[in-house]
This record gives structure tokens, C-alpha cells and sequence, in this order.
């Protein structure tokens, strides 16, 4: 009964792991994305007394307003996913666009840009973002903006290590030697074969966007109200958990099936590219700094 | 070693002073004048001036930063905008509160995370192993005021009504005047730092069971007991110290969310609600002081990877 168990619980973990999560991670998107156009109401209008229970009516009850839990949260995820993919390519982006360059060219432009990256992630991240929205306010252009600068620096080392391998390779030497322009090394020889980190990354991060979107948003500096929005919603509802607590609940499930889904889904993609037993840390832990190094921080938090 | 380690250190207080530059700078960049900000849009052009000369904005920039720095660092940060009150004596009372938080959250959470992975390394893929992975797995990936408010969700509102939901202390008390809301802030950050400290020991630990003098050890016909914790966890414990480090600044950030899910009188709280008051000097202060836990953390981690490590200890790095 014991080995049952235990070999029911591992065969979940190692067969079906890349499928739970890419299960999870459609559910959510698929539902967030048509969410707006199927709820039964209107996000925003006053349907009946606050924090009602489930119903015939109202499926998962109403919230603090007095407004239907469903319609808010079908309505409340897709700004969610635009802000996080766009604060993700931006990240993703920006990091390996330098990352490439400092590993590839070496010398004085390698330090400039590692240096930078070392003293940017020297700062506590999520303390640096609210100083910034402190003094700018909570736009969501700038929540964007900051979340994909808190992943450029990080982001950029992971790429120069997987540069300097790369950039060490015989096809590399024998188009330098041919007198190839460096940006077209760059970009015909070296982008190609960093793929695997690049999806690894872009998984990764989608995750760590979600999360940090989100947790900005629960904070109250992400989407305003009245507008329908996950974190928001667990803002303005958990005053009432105990008279209802399914406007707190359904978003908070929705924001974890969401980032458990991601993870589960890039783990189970870097093993299938890096080939059997690897795992997805393997990559960041290849190019972690050695810590001798005095001159380099180590990024709190590299695990998420 | 001691060159190894005094260069850390020095990098250390230039990245503090960096860090204290940014933030200040920051300030600087803020569309509009400090006092206008301050009083309102319609302040008096004589109340501009009088605050404009209270907050030293009539002075060069490096006299500003040279005394806001130095305030800090004799521990006057100034007044509360908001207030009037002295920063300090707003802020440390919140830094205390916070550090209890933390301090009880590492004396649970470490010996547990290292002792889950110690016997989920001692019999791998097994029932224990596999269901803690699992549920590592799920907790790394959710973020942590979802965490913590499913922690209420369960054990306070719910579910169960064991726990207060939320940490009202009335103000000027000590939160050890009622303990009781304590345990769902601890729980939570033990329930945040756990993955990543469990993953690691389990890690260090499966590798070390799979070594030669480990093999050796058990062919010898020592207990399982003994080969775990005399031989094996010495060298596996190394890993984690930094790990340890790097997971508590990692909660310089994480401590924001989880006191404002439960509305507990610490820095991370304050510094939520002084955002949207938009009161400087708190600001200020507490990014500080935050950063500078976060700088002091990843200095103490490296420090003592350098001094765990004998390929450091000896200085054979610094001979390239």
C-alpha cells in the first residue's frame, strides 16, 4: 500500500509533470482571455449586497461592493498576462542583448556591462520598484517597465556564460577568421545556439512576472479600481473572509495555477533539451558567480 | 583569506554607498518640487520657500545628500511629513517587530528545511521524498501573500477559526504581548523559505550519499544514522549556509507582502502605507535600512561560503 503510494506519487512527478503544467497554464490564459467577453455581468455594476454567497445568481457570490465575484474575475486577468509578457520580452530581451555582447566581446564593454548588472542587483528588487513607484505613481506602463528591469541584470548573466561556451567553438573561430561583421556573429552564430537558455529564461521569468505583477497589484500599485483585477480583487476583498471568502480565493487559485503551471512546464522543457536528469537549475547554477569573486554580489533570490 | 574577505567587505560598503546614492537620486527625479508635493497645490509662495529652506532644497545637491547621509547615519533621519513625529522613533519600533518576524521564521525554518531534506535524501523517490517535493514544488511557485492569505483563508476565517486573521496590537505594545499573532506571519515565511533550503540540503546531501568515502563508510558497516549525520551532513551543510543567507535578503522584499497581508506593525507595512502618504524621510529611511539588510546579508553569505570552503580558506584562489 506504502510503495503504491509512493510510486502513484512519483509516477505523477516524473510522467506527467510538463503536461499538468501546460494544462494549468492554458486553463488560466484561455479563461482569462475570453473571460471578458462570456461574464454574466458587468465587472463593475452594483448587483446586489456585498458579499453574498454562491447562488443561482451569482456563482461564486458577490464581493465587497455588492458586485459578481465570476464577472470580476473572468474580466480581471488579461491585463495580467499583457503586462507580464511585455515586462518578460523586455527583461528577456534587454538581458540577453547584453549578456551576448559583454560574453562575446570581452574586455572593458564586458566589465562596464557586468559591473552595471552586479550593482543593479545589489538592491533588494521589489524594494527598489516601490521607490519607484512611490515617487512616480502606479502606472502600469512603469510596473512594466521596472518588473522587466528587476530581470535584464540577471537575465544578462545567465547569457554571458552561455556566450563565453559558445564563443569558444570552432564555427565561431572560423568566422572571425573570415573577417564576419561582429553583430552578424552575433546574431547567425551565437543567438542560435543559446536557444536553450532562452526558453529556460523567458519560462522562468513569465513566472517570476506573474508573481511580482500581481504581489504589486494585491499591494495596491498595479490596476486601480473600480477595474476588475486579480490582485486588486484579493485587495479589496480579504476585509471580508469571513463572511465570504470566495472573491479572495479564486483569484488567489488563478494567480498560483498560473506560476505552478509555468514552472512545471519550463522544468519539464529544459530537461527535454538538456536531455534527461538535468534540471532547469543547472543552468543558472553554471553561471553563478563564484563567490571568491569579491567584486560580484550574488543576486539574492536567483531561485525564482 | 583575510585579503579575500576585506575585499568583499570593501565592495560591500561601495555598494551601500551606491545604493544610498540611487535613492537618493531617485528622490531627485520626482516630477515636481519635494515641498509642493508636500503642501499641496495651493501653498503660498512664502510656505514654499519656508519648507523648500526646512527640507534643504534651496542647497546644491551634494550639500542635500550630504545631509540626508549624514542624518541617517547619526541616526536623525529627520521628521515625518505626515506626522511631525522623529523618523526613528517611528521607524524602529516597526524594525523590531520585523526582526522578530524574521528571527522566528529562520530558528523554525532552517532545522526543518534541512531536516525534511536530510530524510528526503536518505531514502530517495521514496513516499517522503516524493510527497515534500511535490508540495516544495507548488509552494516555490506561489507567490507569497497568496501563501500567506491562504494560510488565513484556512487557519483564521474559513476553515478553522484558531488565529486571529489579522496582527492589531494596540500602538506603542509589544507584539509579544499577544503572541498569538505571530504564528500565521511565521508560518507563512516558513512556508516561503522552505523550498528553496529544502531543495538545496537534499541536493548537497544526494550527492554526498553517492561518494566514494560514503560508500566506504557503508561498506565498512557503519549505521545509516551515523554515515548521515557524522559523515555525510558536515559536507553537506556548506552548500547551504549561503543559500540561508540569500533566501532571508531575498526576504528584504518578501517581508513587504507578507505584513501587509496581515496588517503586522512592521518596516514593510510602514513602508506600504508611507507610499501612499507620500512620506519622504519614511521612504527613504526604510529603503535604507532594507537595502542595507539586503547588502549585509549577501556579505555575510559570501563571507562565511569563503570561510566554509577550504579551497578559499587557504588563499589558493588568489594565485590565477
Amino acid at each position: 500500500m506504502r510503495r503504491q503510494l509512493s510510486g502513484a506519487v512519483g509516477g505523477i512527478l516524473s510522467l506527467g509533470a510538463g503536461t499538468v503544467g501546460l494544462a494549468l497554464v492554458l486553463f488560466v490564459v484561455v479563461l482569462a482571455l475570453i473571460g471578458p467577453f462570456v461574464r454574466p455581468y458587468s465587472p463593475t455594476a452594483f448587483v446586489g449586497m456585498s458579499f453574498a454567497h454562491p447562488s443561482a445568481r451569482y456563482w461564486l457570490g458577490t464581493d465587497v461592493l455588492g458586485r459578481d465575484t465570476l464577472s470580476r474575475v473572468l474580466a480581471g486577468g488579461w491585463r495580467i498576462l499583457v503586462m507580464s509578457i511585455a515586462a518578460t520580452l523586455l527583461g528577456v530581451g534587454t538581458g540577453a542583448l547584453l549578456g551576448i555582447t559583454a560574453g562575446y566581446s570581452k574586455g572593458v564593454i564586458d566589465d562596464a556591462i557586468m559591473r552595471t548588472s552586479d550593482v543593479l542587483m545589489a538592491f533588494p528588487q521589489l524594494i527598489l520598484a516601490l521607490l519607484f513607484i512611490s515617487l512616480i505613481g502606479p502606472k502600469l506602463w512603469l510596473v512594466t517597465i521596472l518588473v522587466g528591469a528587476i530581470h535584464a541584470p540577471q537575465v544578462a548573466r545567465v547569457f554571458r556564460g552561455a556566450t563565453l561556451r559558445v564563443a569558444a567553438e570552432d564555427f565561431v573561430r572560423h568566422a572571425e577568421s573570415l573577417g564576419v561583421a561582429t553583430w552578424r556573429i552575433i546574431l547567425r552564430e551565437i543567438l542560435p545556439n543559446v536557444t536553450t537558455p532562452l526558453m529556460v529564461e523567458l519560462g522562468l521569468r513569465l513566472a517570476y512576472s506573474v508573481t511580482l505583477i500581481t504581489g504589486l497589484s494585491f499591494l495596491g500599485f498595479g490596476v486601480q479600481p473600480p477595474t476588475a483585477d486579480w490582485g486588486t480583487m484579493i485587495n479589496e476583498n480579504r476585509i471580508g473572509l469571513m463572511a465570504s471568502p470566495w472573491p479572495v480565493l479564486v483569484p488567489i487559485i488563478l494567480i498560483a495555477l498560473l506560476t505552478i503551471g509555468m514552472n512545471l512546464l519550463t522544468d519539464a522543457l529544459s530537461r527535454a533539451m538538456l536531455g534527461r536528469g538535468r534540471r532547469v537549475e543547472l543552468v543558472a547554477l553554471d553561471d553563478k558567480p563564484d563567490p571568491a569573486d569579491a567584486g560580484m554580489v550574488v543576486a539574492g533570490g536567483g531561485t525564482r | 583569506m583575510k585579503r579575500l574577505i576585506g575585499r568583499r567587505l570593501f565592495f560591500g560598503v561601495l555598494t551601500l554607498f551606491l545604493v544610498s546614492v540611487v535613492i537618493f537620486a531617485a528622490t531627485e527625479i520626482l516630477p515636481g518640487n519635494a515641498a509642493r508635493a508636500v503642501l499641496g497645490r495651493d501653498a503660498t509662495p512664502a510656505a514654499l520657500t519656508a519648507m523648500e529652506k526646512r527640507m534643504h532644497l534651496d542647497r546644491p545637491l551634494t550639500t542635500q545628500y550630504a545631509v540626508w547621509l549624514g542624518g541617517i547615519l547619526t541616526g536623525n533621519p529627520g521628521t515625518s511629513l505626515v506626522n511631525g513625529q522623529n523618523v526613528m522613533a517611528e521607524v524602529m519600533p516597526r524594525v523590531r517587530n520585523s526582526f522578530t518576524l524574521l528571527v522566528l521564521a529562520g530558528i523554525i525554518g532552517v532545522p526543518l528545511s534541512v531536516l525534511a531534506g536530510i530524510l528526503a535524501a536518505s531514502r530517495q523517490a521514496g513516499l517522503f521524498d516524493n510527497i515534500v517535493s511535490v508540495t516544495a514544488l507548488g509552494l516555490a511557485a506561489t507567490p507569497e501573500f497568496a501563501v500567506g492569505l491562504l494560510t488565513i483563508i484556512i487557519f483564521a476565517t474559513s476553515v478553522f477559526r484558531w488565529l486571529p486573521p489579522v496582527s492589531l496590537v494596540p500602538p506603542g505594545s509589544s507584539v509579544f504581548s499577544r503572541p498569538e499573532i505571530l504564528v500565521l506571519p511565521v508560518l507563512t515565511l516558513v512556508l516561503v523559505i522552505f523550498p528553496y533550503l529544502f531543495r538545496m540540503m537534499r541536493g548537497s546531501m544526494v550527492e554526498i550519499l553517492q561518494s566514494d568515502y560514503v560508500e566506504m563508510a557503508r561498506l565498512k558497516g557503519v549505521g545509516s544514522a551515523r554515515i548521515i549525520f557524522v559523515h555525510a551532513l558536515p559536507n553537506a551543510v556548506a552548500p547551504t549556509i549561503q543559500v540561508v543567507g540569500l533566501t532571508f535578503a531575498y526576504l528584504a522584499g518578501g517581508v513587504v507582502l507578507v505584513e501587509y497581508v496581515f496588517a503586522y506593525p512592521g518596516i514593510g507595512q510602514s513602508l506600504v502605507y508611507s507610499i501612499f502618504a507620500r512620506d519622504l524621510p519614511v521612504i527613504q529611511f526604510e529603503v535604507v535600512l532594507l537595502s542595507a539588510f539586503y547588502v549585509g546579508l549577501n556579505i555575510i553569505a559570501d563571507i562565511a561560503t569563503i570561510l566554509v570552503t577550504p579551497k578559499l580558506r587557504a588563499g589558493a584562489w588568489q594565485t590565477p
